[in-house]
């Protein structure tokens, strides 16, 4: 809601473009069937149309309004979700105007009794957290779409209608020019937490709902203070309640109060009401001076999914697929690896370079890392939002044994999202061999990166398909560069870093190491080769390389059948 | 003093949140009191359970307030 007097769309900060209705060829009798079909232009619709494109993919990506998504929404962009911005060429303007942090501090009666650090390990060229309000969100990413040839986009477009056939998807789009059918292989749905597709396949998210209700409210104030979570329990300005604000940029500041129990929602969301109560949790924090109301909304959290992500040739991504609670700012951030999972897939299936039997992968992947989250944001809900008065008296006694004991402070962490590792999926067939390993990264995780001496980082030189890190003395062995050779004749876009060289290497991005820096980082002896999925996820490690292992894995992210 | 992995703890915090409710209002105050006692003999050091007394009962009135309903 936005305060009395205010238009929609009139907001203290950010200039809502309005973008028009087109003429498309459909109208005028079009019937060609297009590769992928996205529906909603969201930041995750607007991240998997970018994504297939990078793959030389084009999509149709349709939105029924006429601009970006309005009110207070994500403002949390997490560090693999920046690796993902980068791999689709749009990071430059999140790095220019997003607030990055990695700190944070949990009060109890006025003390702090938490310190949040999440780490930063040297050779990570992002930040593990970065403040950003949704709607520069969606316009860099618009940027991003309006300036590709290979995406469509098609704003005040509305899906009005939906076949299933066996071999594509016929949709009609209701927009002011007239309405259409638009038939395409592939069917992305990116329409949010109140998915109109998912009604119209019948399907329903399952899961819990938790009771405790939290008013969300953007405000504008010169408020010295560094970009940090702060969280407040049992706080003055809001007895009976938790507090939470974050700095976004241009003076705005999200924050969120939760409402005691049995307090009426009508009355808490009045605009004097919201006024009053912002103004003493304000004033907690040292803010006496004026500040403006931006915008506000009340939320409660849910733990929500469909059963499959996955409908024959409809795939459902982002909030559409599942809806997390915000503590430990996972909506966004899951979203886009959806978005980017799906979008390589679809990618090198509609290329031709993998089988179709690849995309099985997705729902398991994707649902396994909600469910991952659900268990993490199951506890810092409870923690933030106590359901019963067992959970209450216990939270209760840990926060007041805080104040002078180290033992009970880590229960206020609030675990920020954290990048979920593949280990059980068919595209990671040799787990086993993390055995073998001290320690480094496990198959299925995320690959961490490394700065080189040049300022550059290892992960730069991933490809766009598979990337082999091989670890060597002096120079690969030819049993290696034969592997290597193998692996660029199975995937096209293969790329090879071989690791701990001076000397050029034919076919390879080669990387000195001088300090043995990068081998300890991923627990590498020489031989040691780490296969790298184009999310940049690990599909496999081997101690010492195990030529059939390595290439069976390599053909199983392509969509070949497990061993 | 005992150097419960955090993990553990945490469990130890879930599982005392749901037994408190097992136990029902009318009830907990006896709960509660029954589990210090259990704790206290499965401790077997008086010396320790003294000082956990004295942790628990300091800065109590800081806390429990917030928790009248």
């Amino acid at each position: 809601m936005r305060p009395a007097g205010k238009g929609p769309l009139e907001s203290l900060y950010f200039d809502y473009p309005r973008f028009a209705a087109r003429r498309v060829p459909e109208l005028d009798g079009a019937t060609a069937r297009h590769p992928v079909l996205i529906v909603g232009a969201g930041p995750i619709g607007m991240t998997a149309a970018l994504v297939l494109a990078r793959y030389g993919i084009r999509s149709v990506l349709i939105d029924r309004k006429e601009t970006f998504n309005d009110g207070s929404r994500a403002i949390c962009i997490a560090r693999p979700s920046m690796h993902i911005l980068e791999r689709v060429g749009a990071v430059a303007p999140f790095v220019e105007k997003a607030l990055g942090w990695r700190y944070g501090r949990s009060y109890y009666r006025g003390e702090q009794i938490f310190r949040l650090e999440m780490p930063q390990p040297p050779g990570e060229k992002y930040l593990p957290m970065y403040n950003l309000q949704q709607q520069y969100i969606e316009k860099f990413l618009h940027d991003a779409v309006a300036a590709s040839d290979l995406i469509d986009m098609r704003w005040q477009s509305e899906l009005s209608g939906l076949e299933r056939q066996i071999d594509g998807v016929s949709a009609r789009i209701s927009s002011p020019e007239g309405d259409y059918f638009l038939d395409a292989l592939y069917l992305l749905a990116a329409d949010g937490a109140r998915s109109p597709i998912r009604s119209m396949l019948g399907l329903r998210l399952k899961g819990d709902n938790y009771e405790g209700r939290y008013v969300i409210a953007d405000i504008r104030m010169d408020h010295d203070f560094p970009t940090e979570r702060r969280a407040f329990f049992e706080p003055s300005g809001n007895p009976g309640g938790t507090v939470l604000i974050h700095k976004q940029p241009d003076d705005i500041w999200r924050v969120d109060y939760q409402l005691r129990e049995g307090e009426s929602e009508a009355e808490a969301l009045k605009e004097e009401n919201i006024r009053a109560r912002v103004s003493a949790i304000l004033a907690d924090i040292g803010h006496t001076e004026p500040w403006e109301l931006e915008w506000w909304s009340v939320y409660s959290a849910n733990t929500l999914c469909l059963d499959d992500y996955r409908h024959e040739r409809v795939f459902f991504i982002g909030d559409a697929a599942h809806i997390v609670p915000i503590f430990g700012v996972r909506g966004l951030n899951n979203g886009l690896a959806d978005a980017e999972n799906i979008g390589w897939k679809l990618a090198l299936v509609l290329h031709g370079e993998a089988d179709d039997r690849l995309l099985d992968s997705y729902s398991p992947e994707r649902r396994g890392a909600t469910l991952d989250v659900f268990a993490n944001a199951t506890k810092s809900t409870r923690f933030m939002t106590p359901p019963t008065r067992g959970w209450r008296l216990a939270r209760e006694a840990a926060l007041s044994l805080s104040l002078k004991h180290e033992f009970p402070r880590g229960l206020a962490n609030p675990r920020q999202m954290q990048p979920y590792t593949y280990s059980d999926s068919v595209l990671t067939p040799y787990a086993i061999s993390d055995a073998a390993f001290a320690g480094g990264p496990v198959c299925g995780s995320v690959a961490p990166n490394a700065r080189l001496i040049d300022g550059s980082h290892l992960l730069d030189y991933a490809g766009h398909g598979l990337t082999a890190i091989l670890f060597c003395e002096a120079q690969p062995t030819a049993e290696q560069t034969t592997s290597l050779e193998h692996l660029g004749r199975i995937d096209k876009r293969f790329a090879a870093i071989v690791v701990g060289t001076q000397d050029s290497v034919s076919g390879a991005k080669a990387i000195a190491d001088h300090d043995g820096e990068i081998a300890r980082l991923f627990a590498a002896a020489p031989g040691t080769l780490y296969l790298l999925r184009p999310d940049l996820h690990i599909a496999g490690r081997w101690k010492t390389a195990v030529p059939s292992e390595i290439l069976k894995t390599a053909e199983v992210c392509l969509g070949g059948e497990t061993p | 003093m005992s150097a419960m992995p955090f993990e553990d703890f945490e469990t130890a915090y879930e599982t005392l949140a749901t037994a408190i409710d097992t136990a029902g209002p009318a009830r907990e105050a006896l709960f509660l009191t029954r589990l210090a006692l259990v704790l206290g003999h499965e401790l077997g050091d008086i010396a320790v359970f003294r000082k956990a007394i004295k942790t628990a009962l300091e800065g109590l009135d800081q806390g429990g307030a917030g928790c009248s309903s």
